[in-house]
């Protein structure tokens, strides 16, 4: 005798445990991906009509379907999930064009649903899913990798912990046979980043194109924003670049560093003493000593004035 | 019911969110705001712009914390981390009350971001009514639950959404934040009526209530939040007004935001029905008698 199939939600919620069961089937099937033109699948994955299962769920009403009444949850699963990266990616959105980028976060969001209560970290594994999963992105895996990974940094500069900053007074209280000996940190909210593309200026001319789009829409002037929507994206040609992801009244900035500034940063983020930091990150024999003194000086005095040391 | 237990005895009167597009002119123009809602999931960070400007409105205005991804009816419980974040915020803040949705969101450690209707049944109410103690014993502050606008029921429910909303306070003995507009949005998607469904909740519970607009569709209507307050949302509000007494009120205005000086003007209407109520002088609604099913 054929075994009777597991029923897809339970008939009864008479314990936590099938509170958790109903739960389950709800969101398997809310989270499932709609089709090209936003509907509920209508074909479950194993071939059975969604249909037979949205009933053992959902009460049918006069107006609506059990599929009907799930398809609206559906719906604004997706849309929520959906507007929240569009907005959290707009170079990685332009890279792509809207419906690579909006397939590449379907399936990013299937792998990787979010596990978090804040929509804030949705993106916080979209670079490495980009890298595991190539086909999304391709001819332009590497550039859309560091613009998940650059406009992650964004998100994450904009609300992490700040600490006191170091100061001229700090160093003072360090006696200068111990100052060599010094240790730094970085505020938790520098992100520091070592790309392929600088993708620091993309990001920026596509934000400021969407602000003028947004200009144009606000206007009275038709011929003004067909100009603006005629410009096209032109995709970054490979370099290596190195920027510090960092904020300042509240207000994000990126700013490029040259690669031996980057080199002692990093090496201080990894718990280094200044000394250590700077044999770290200063090339041996290329220049003079006295032009990298005068190099070293000018980027701490900027760090400072930045805020970007404080106290370990 | 101006002053109870389920919102710390404190008399707020008429709030509304605070919400980015408004930042600029509150900060600048200082406008008479009785107090702010906050969502607290915007706040549970660790620096950065959202906490420097929390601390300048904490310093002119009462706040209240407001919260969107609790989910009190989820079977795998409170989600420790969004417990320990919460718990920094309200000392911050210093909430009389905190309320957050009578629903669940998430599961198995994945989050829906949505919130999600419960099924009718007790012993979902008893799993929701331990959620809300465990929570309220971690964050030792009043709670009060929200009910929420659903677009689906289920086949396992075996009550209404107002006695399951009345099973889960009882059992919790936590407060209801009464959003009128979700109970018209929800009756019009199920076919109940709203008043039933004020008349019975437990009155002398109610900590707040909530107003808002919504979207009608052909088949069924979309909590938005989008819109000013639809007159018959504005007449459920003087109803449970009369029931429930002057209760803090808070206008939810959440997407296509206006400026800040027409949603507070939208806000303030709430004080024609409050000057009724004060006026028909009704006495402060009294615990009934427990009917808590088995």
């Amino acid at each position: 005798m054929a075994a009777k199939p597991q029923p897809f939600a339970p008939t009864k919620v008479a314990s936590t445990r099938d509170l958790a069961d109903l739960q389950r089937a709800m969101w398997r099937v809310i989270s499932r991906p709609l089709t090209a033109d936003n509907q509920m699948q209508r074909i479950w994955s194993d071939g059975r009509r969604t249909s037979q299962l949205t009933a053992q769920i959902a009460k049918p009403n006069d107006r609506l379907t059990s599929f009907e009444r799930l398809e609206i949850y559906n719906r604004m699963y997706w849309f929520r999930v959906l507007d929240s990266l569009y907005d959290d990616c707009p170079g990685l959105r332009a890279a792509l064009g809207d419906a690579k980028f909006i397939q590449l976060a379907e399936a990013y969001l299937v792998k990787y649903p979010s596990g978090s209560f804040t929509l804030r970290d949705l993106p916080s594994r979209l670079a490495h899913f980009i890298r595991s999963e190539p086909r999304y992105t391709r001819p332009h895996t590497a550039l859309c990798h560091d613009l998940a990974r650059f406009e992650w940094a964004r998100v994450v500069v904009f609300d992490t912990a700040s600490q006191p900053v170091f100061t001229m007074n700090d160093l003072l209280d360090v006696s200068s046979a111990r100052q060599g000996k010094l240790k730094l940190a970085l505020q938790p909210y520098l992100q520091l980043l070592r790309l392929d593309y600088p993708v620091d200026d993309f990001v920026l001319a596509v934000k400021q194109r969407e602000a003028e789009l947004l200009r144009g829409e606000a206007s009275n002037a038709p011929s003004t924003r067909r100009k603006v929507r005629e410009k096209k994206t032109v995709l970054p040609k490979r370099a290596r670049t190195h920027v510090a992801v960092h904020r300042l009244d509240s207000r994000i900035f990126f700013k490029r560093l040259e690669p031996a500034a980057y080199r002692v940063l990093t090496s201080l983020r990894e718990g280094a003493t200044l000394e250590q930091a700077l044999v770290t990150g200063i090339p041996r024999g290329k220049k003079s000593r006295v032009d990298w003194a005068a190099r070293v000086q000018a980027w701490f005095r900027n760090w400072m004035e930045l805020g970007w040391l404080c106290t370990r | 019911m101006p002053a109870n237990k389920f919102n710390g005895y404190t008399d707020y009167g008429i709030g509304i969110g605070l919400r980015i597009p408004h930042y600029g002119h509150i900060l600048s123009r200082k406008p008479t705001v009785d107090w702010f809602e906050i969502i607290s999931e915007n706040f549970m960070v660790d620096g950065g712009r959202p906490l420097e400007v929390l601390d300048e409105i904490l310093a002119q205005y009462r706040v209240v914390q407001h919260g969107v991804a609790m989910y009190f009816g989820a079977a795998d419980g409170p989600n420790k981390e969004h417990l320990r974040r919460l718990k920094i915020l309200t000392k911050r803040t210093k909430t009389p009350w905190l309320s957050d949705h009578l629903c669940w969101g998430s599961v198995d450690g994945t989050f829906s971001h949505d919130l999600l209707p419960m099924p009718y049944t007790m012993a979902a109410a008893r799993q929701t009514a331990a959620n809300i103690r465990r929570v309220r014993d971690y964050l030792e502050i009043p709670i009060a639950v929200e009910n929420v606008s659903s677009y689906t029921e289920f086949h396992v429910s075996e009550m209404t959404e107002w006695e399951f909303l009345t099973e889960v306070v009882e059992l919790a003995d936590c407060g209801i934040l009464l959003d009128v507009n979700n109970i018209y949005v929800s009756a019009q998607n199920h076919g109940f009526n709203p008043y039933d469904y004020i008349d019975h909740v437990p009155h002398h519970r109610v900590a707040q209530m909530h107003i808002a607009g919504h979207t009608k569709f052909e088949k069924y209507i979309l909590d938005t939040h989008d819109h000013p307050v639809l007159d018959p949302v504005w007449k459920l509000y003087a109803h449970a007004t009369k029931l429930c007494g002057v209760t803090a009120t808070l206008l939810e205005w959440d997407d296509k935001i206006p400026s800040f000086d027409e949603v507070h003007d939208e806000a303030l209407k709430a004080n024609e029905y409050i000057a009724q109520a004060r006026e028909a002088k009704i006495p402060a609604p009294r615990a009934r008698a427990a009917t808590s099913r088995k």
